[in-house]
């Protein structure tokens, strides 16, 4: 354990960037008595009474929405949801009018997702509550990157030194940066591969070794990552097709087979069976990808307990 | 630094407290120890191990972490925000006797919050306090069933217990420090 940090230096969570090693330690922490809550009968303590959380999602979502909105209850903090559909948003209403109509409401925390990069950091100057990012556009989702520190810890009883390899659609992925940021903060050797196309500008700052060869990254991993291919955000030609992509980047039990003997496989969902992850992988003993999602709650309790503490 | 327990003492009230105990329930079947973190765990266990000693009988203990309980999570403007460590209750609550163990009993604010919890995890059949300090200056109505010494205070006095466990020796002071324990 790095020298405690007790508390958050914010009170927002914008994106592992501005997480202190400490900082990072005492989420995965709190997790872990966060955690146990969630096997209790009743699953549920009196925290975040009377505080009211809003769950602001511009761009679809499921296991993130569900997640933090669990993570609310089980803290018993009262929670709205916004999605785009069925909103203001969907009648042309600005970010800002958005925010400051919420904010006209006072809530306590804002859970953001957006499809611009910034959105979150954009709110945080402008609103009062502690603003949570849950994804902005390909920039961050630090509480991804979290839960994933989180399960690694768990099976691997450290990060230090961990070979962790991230592998697929790098370009378009804030799961990336936000883990490579995370990982390496906390000692990991990280590798992302990737087809040449998906490759973004600047990886090597964030401290990652570059592969363009699935079979190189994987070989010797301790913890493979595979990313979603993202065809929501493939606006260009990125790809020839899917059946090539899994031939040439899937990942397949055999091509597993050249990471370290225990070597766990991880994904932060939705899966593309068949695209980056063959169905032998995915539901194999490797395979922690059902422990990141259960893990997903208790590390975003910690988050709301952590930031509940720095309000004004 | 006026030490008001020393190691003697503190090993004597912990073994005598043991022996209530056992006076007062007869049947130790259906007891369990619940330590509140940081410093009743350690004195659960000793607790446990004694009526192991005297009784032959092995009573489950645990470990209860009231933080998530708290009344005053944003009402220390200064200060560290306590850090949240694990509950570990491995048996069920239901129909059992709980002894619930704390050092020191103050406000009587983290008794409330340990209720609160162990109210949680079932339907224990009687809750009872034991401390090893009673410093008097309740703000609740709570009152402990079994006291290791009643220690009078002032609210400005910091009340130190210091266990083997955890601080390498067992001794209990009263600080003259400006504000208090919690």
């Amino acid at each position: 354990m790095t020298t405690a940090a007790t508390s958050l230096r914010s009170r927002h969570l914008l994106g592992i960037a501005g997480l202190e090693p400490d900082e990072i330690q005492l989420v995965l922490d709190t997790a872990l008595a966060m955690k146990e809550i969630g096997t209790r009968a009743i699953k549920k303590v009196p925290t975040l009474r009377g505080r009211t959380v809003v769950n602001l999602f511009f761009e679809p979502s499921t296991r993130t929405r569900l997640s933090f909105e669990l993570a609310e209850k089980r803290l018993s903090a009262d929670t709205l949801g916004v999605t785009t559909s069925g909103s203001s948003v969907s009648k042309g209403e600005t970010l800002l009018d958005t925010a400051r109509t919420l904010e006209a409401m006072a809530p306590d925390v804002i859970v953001m997702r957006h499809e611009s990069s910034g959105a979150p950091h954009h709110l945080s100057r402008v609103c009062k509550a502690s603003i949570v990012n849950a994804g902005d556009g390909m920039h961050e989702h630090p509480t991804q990157a979290l839960l994933d520190a989180f399960t690694i810890h768990e099976r691997k009883g450290r990060l230090a030194g961990l070979r962790v390899s991230i592998i697929g659609d790098l370009v378009h992925s804030r799961v990336l940066r936000s883990n490579a940021l995370l990982l390496t903060r906390m000692g990991a050797i990280v590798t992302a591969a990737g087809p040449a196309t998906l490759l973004p500008y600047g990886l090597d700052r964030l401290g990652v070794q570059v592969k363009t060869s699935i079979d190189e990254a994987v070989d010797g991993a301790d913890v493979v990552m595979m990313l979603r291919v993202q065809n929501e955000r493939m606006r260009g030609l990125f790809l020839p097709s899917v059946r090539e992509y899994f031939t040439v980047f899937g990942l397949t039990p055999e091509r597993l087979s050249r990471a370290a003997p225990d070597a766990i496989v991880m994904h932060p969902g939705p899966m593309n069976r068949g695209v980056e992850i063959d169905s032998a992988v995915a539901d194999g003993p490797w395979s922690v990808i059902l422990d990141q999602v259960a893990n997903g709650v208790a590390v975003r309790m910690a988050v709301l307990y952590l930031l509940a503490g720095n309000e004004e | 630094m006026p030490v008001v327990m020393d190691a003697d003492r503190v090993g004597r009230s912990i073994a005598r407290i043991a022996h209530e105990i056992l006076e007062r329930n007869r049947g130790v079947g259906d007891l369990a120890f619940i330590g509140i973190r940081a410093r009743g765990v350690p004195i659960a266990q000793r607790l446990a191990a004694h009526v192991k000693q005297i009784a032959g009988v092995e009573v489950p203990t645990g470990a209860l972490d009231i933080t998530l309980y708290r009344d005053d999570l944003t009402g220390h403007p200064v200060g560290p925000q306590p850090v949240v460590r694990r509950t570990e209750i491995p048996f069920s609550l239901d129909g059992r006797h709980i002894l619930l163990v704390d050092d020191v009993l103050y406000t009587g604010r983290t008794i409330r919050a340990a209720l609160d919890a162990l109210i949680d995890f079932g339907r224990p059949s009687a809750i009872q306090l034991v401390v090893l300090v009673d410093r008097g200056h309740r703000e609740l109505p709570i009152r402990a069933d079994y006291v290791g010494k009643n220690v009078p205070t002032s609210r400005q006095e910091s009340v130190q217990v210091r266990l083997q466990e955890l601080d390498g020796r067992d001794e209990v002071t009263v600080d003259p420090v400006e504000g208090g324990e919690r």
